[in-house]
């Protein structure tokens, strides 16, 4: 069985720009596929080609083994969960569920409408227009609108970046849970590592129109090939050649390990940061467990950590 | 894709027929020669020539005239106006509606108005016989001064609007920043206010400047046949003095001026702001 | 400078109101003269017995109500095209059609009448002024309904095709409902400019084809008339009952 959605050297380029330099990626099916990147790696350009926005100036988007580049966006069997929803304001949350049944001129619309209101929660909204629903309503509606079509992929762009940081946490959770739910493959855009660290089952890293990355989130957060992915997945120390992450450093009052100055610390509710200068001259980051030492800025510590803990960067 | 370009096909076939074929066939009148009834070859610059004549010059000087005298006397009026409205606390927007509410009924009646307010046996005459003010009616209709005045009371809501919207995205801690620097309330008007409202003066300027250039319905009813502006010498070449290549010529001059009125208008505010 | 202010503004609302208030109080006046005499209807009543008055106003709702239909439905479109796809020749002459003098525009459509009718064996009547009035008010509707346009997200249109709409279907189903108030402003505006117009009409109209406004001229520039003052007070309070109609329409 073919992979569900495959991109074949993708390029997309705009007018003095290079958005999308060359993607070749296959998302396996029933996946939870995340592409990360910063803003302007060309990672809603890639979703944009794949749900058929925009046309690819050379390179192929297979969907389930067939090539698609030249079907327009509604005849192909993906659906988009836009970054502000693109709910018809004009629509109550049923008629913006209904809308694309409608188009398919699908039978027994009532049923299908009342299972997905069902799967998002929110059964008893159904009457009202987008703008009578909190942020997180909206986006189950637009959840719902395209899981009713049970298309092959859905492509969510950065779908929780609109939400206040409590309620981004707890949709996470959510997600994941509609995803398995649903059996439905979903590809997920965003720029919050947390984020697709959490929730994916597989992630691509995305720098500059092309794929630095692609791995399980261990993977890729414990094993990064390039310096770029090592960086933009979490903070990383350069010690004497080494590069390691900050929670795998130990800091102790007694030898051994390097002399080190801490200069300040940063509590940060569920653990404390602890910056340091080192003898050699370099700064470098610790992060400890709240329960921990306390140490004092200006105190002499000494700096060590496990070998096995190295990333081996390039 | 063809979809998005047939949605312009309207807008093109507006642009051909109803745009530019009316002026390129006026274009080609101004070049042709007077007959009884309508034009004919030869072919000549005679009639642009003929805008060059004194008498004609004049007209084109009064109407650049008046129309100025128009603009000013609005720009006077509406800025307290604009300033009023956008500092009330309360009714903001009624006021606002007032202002455009003569903008909603019609243009024609407005100036019928100022017929029934200014004529020997108007109100304005009436009352002040009535006061023993005056023995005999003043000659207050069918001159220069009612044209001017026809015009601004008819384009007055034009200048407001645009300075009213400047001024309401000015930002109320300037003004106090300037109080708290020491300046009294007209130096902050005149050295603060009227220089950040600039924009809105020139796009209030040009909306009123621009039709009362061209204007034919004003001079005519309240100037009474004897304030000939541009717009009248257009309207008689074409009916009374069946003289077409002229009138075109001359509507061709009218709207150079208003094309490059407009051009400049619109280069100087896509500038971005100093 | 507060108390100046509003002093300013009560002359500045006398001016602007005062004339119009003066001229639609004395269309109740029983005499003939600008002198009060007493409430009356006469005026009115005078209005529904002059054919010439009716005849013209029947005209006027005829070709405004036409005009309106057509500048309206090309106007959307147009400010749909040109949102879809920039285009700044047409916007520059959409602007430029705004600000052309009316009489210029007048002479210039007579021109092509008559350019015209060299072959086809017509003469001016009420469709040669329905059609001047498309032409002119077509640039008004592009404005609003723009105006309107650019408050609705593309991604409207992107996520019906996405729930496979076709782009038609997309445009019907989701921005048309969108566009409804700006598009009913639209309407209102060109059913009023196309209603108030007398310097392009008196240009192209036919012998037949005398508006409401080309009479009140007439008698204008004849002096004025109580019959007059009570013609305009009915277009204002008319026009005014409609805008208020699409205001509590477009809130709800």
């Amino acid at each position: 069985m073919p992979p569900i959605l495959e991109l074949r050297n993708l390029v997309k380029h705009f007018p003095g720009q290079q958005a999308v330099r060359s993607i070749s990626l296959s998302i396996p099916r029933g996946a939870f596929f995340s592409l990360l990147g910063p803003s302007g790696c060309g990672k809603t350009t890639t979703l944009r080609l794949i749900a058929g926005f925009e046309q690819p100036t050379s390179g192929d988007v297979l969907l389930n083994g067939e090539p698609v580049n030249h079907h327009p966006p509604y005849e192909r069997n993906v659906s988009t969960v836009f970054q502000n929803y693109a709910l018809f304001p004009h629509l109550t949350a049923r008629a913006n569920i209904e809308f694309g049944l409608k188009r398919h001129r699908v039978p027994e619309i009532e049923r299908r409408v009342r299972e997905a209101v069902a799967l998002v929660g929110l059964t008893g909204k159904e009457e009202r227009r987008p703008a009578q629903l909190s942020g997180g309503e909206r986006q189950r509606v637009a959840l719902a609108r395209s899981l009713v079509l049970q298309p092959d992929v859905l492509l969510l762009d950065e779908p929780l970046a609109a939400l206040d940081p409590k309620l981004r946490k707890q949709m996470r959770l959510e997600l994941k849970a509609l995803q398995r739910q649903a059996g439905i493959t979903f590809l997920l855009v965003t720029h919050d590592q947390e984020e697709a660290l959490s929730m994916s089952d597989q992630l691509a890293v995305m720098n500059e129109g092309l794929i630095e990355q692609t791995g399980t989130p261990e993977d890729v957060y414990l094993r990064p090939r390039t310096r770029f992915v090592a960086g933009f997945l979490g903070a990383v120390n350069w010690i004497a050649g080494a590069a390691i992450r900050p929670e795998c450093l130990t800091v102790s009052r007694e030898a051994p390990g390097l002399t080190a100055t801490v200069t300040a610390t940063v509590f940060l509710g569920d653990c404390v940061q602890i910056l340091l200068r080192l003898s050699t001259g370099e700064t470098a980051v610790a992060q400890l467990p709240r329960a921990a030492v306390r140490f004092q800025a200006g105190e002499t510590v000494h700096v060590s950590w496990n070998p096995a803990d190295e990333l081996s960067l390039p | 894709m063809k979809l998005r370009t047939s949605f312009l096909l309207p807008a093109w076939l507006w642009l051909a027929l109803l745009f530019l074929a009316p002026f390129a066939i006026v274009l080609a009148y101004s070049f042709l020669t007077r007959v009884y009834v309508g034009v004919a070859p030869p072919w000549t610059a005679e009639s642009y020539q003929r805008l060059f004549d004194p008498l004609y010059l004049v007209i084109l000087a009064r109407s650049f005239a008046i129309a100025l005298a128009a603009t000013a006397l609005c720009l006077v009026f509406a800025f307290p106006a604009a300033l009023f409205i956008s500092r009330a606390a309360r009714f903001k927007t009624l006021y606002l509606q007032l202002v455009m509410l003569p903008f909603w009924t019609s243009f024609l009646v407005r100036t019928y108005a100022w017929i029934f307010l200014l004529r020997d046996t108007g109100l304005v005459n009436t009352v002040l016989q009535a006061l023993g003010l005056i023995h005999a009616p003043l000659p207050l209709l069918y001159n220069d001064g009612a044209v001017l005045l026809g015009l601004v009371y008819g384009y007055l809501p034009f200048m407001v609007l645009p300075i009213y919207a400047t001024l309401e995205r000015l930002d109320p801690s300037l003004v106090e920043a300037a109080a708290d620097l020491g300046a009294r309330p007209l130096a902050t008007l005149f050295r603060v206010v009227v220089p950040l409202a600039r924009p809105g003066i020139v796009a209030g300027s040009i909306l009123v400047f621009i039709p009362c250039l061209g204007a034919y319905l004003t001079p005519d009813l309240l100037g009474g046949g004897r304030t000939v502006l541009v717009g009248n010498l257009v309207q008689n070449q074409f009916t009374t003095a069946r003289d077409w290549p002229f009138g075109a010529a001359v509507s061709i001059a009218l709207m150079l001026i208003v094309t490059l009125l407009l051009i400049a208008f619109l280069r100087r505010e896509s500038e971005p702001l100093a | 400078m507060k108390r100046w202010l509003a002093a300013y503004a009560v002359a500045f609302y006398a001016f602007l109101h005062l004339p119009l208030l003066t001229l639609a109080l004395f269309s109740f006046n029983s005499s003939r003269f600008t002198r009060w005499e007493g409430l009356s209807l006469t005026w009115y009543a005078a209005i529904f017995r002059d054919p010439q008055i009716l005849e013209g106003a029947w005209n006027s709702i005829v070709i405004a109500l036409w005009a309106t239909a057509l500048a309206t439905v090309l106007g959307t479109l147009c400010a749909y095209g040109l949102w879809k796809r920039n285009s700044r020749t047409l916007t520059g002459a959409l602007y430029l059609s705004l600000v052309t003098p009316e009489i210029v525009t007048g002479v210039s459509l007579l021109a092509l009448f008559q350019f015209a009718f060299r072959w086809l064996h017509w003469q001016l009547g009420l469709y040669t002024v329905v059609i001047a009035h498309v032409a002119f008010s077509l640039a008004y509707v592009v404005i609003v309904v723009s105006a309107r346009l650019r408050t609705v997200s593309p991604a409207l249109e992107e996520a019906a095709m996405d729930l496979g709409a076709t782009p038609l279907q997309a445009f019907w189903y989701v921005t048309l409902p969108a566009l409804a108030p700006g598009i009913l402003a639209a309407a209102l505006l060109a059913l009023t400019v196309s209603f108030d117009d007398y310097v392009i009409t008196s240009m192209v109209a036919g012998v037949d084809s005398e508006t409401l406004p080309m009479v009140i001229y007439a008698m204008a520039r004849r002096g004025a008339s109580p019959v007059i003052n009570a013609i305009s007070a009915l277009i204002t309070v008319v026009f005014g009952a409609l805008i208020l109609i699409s205001e509590r329409v477009r809130k709800t």
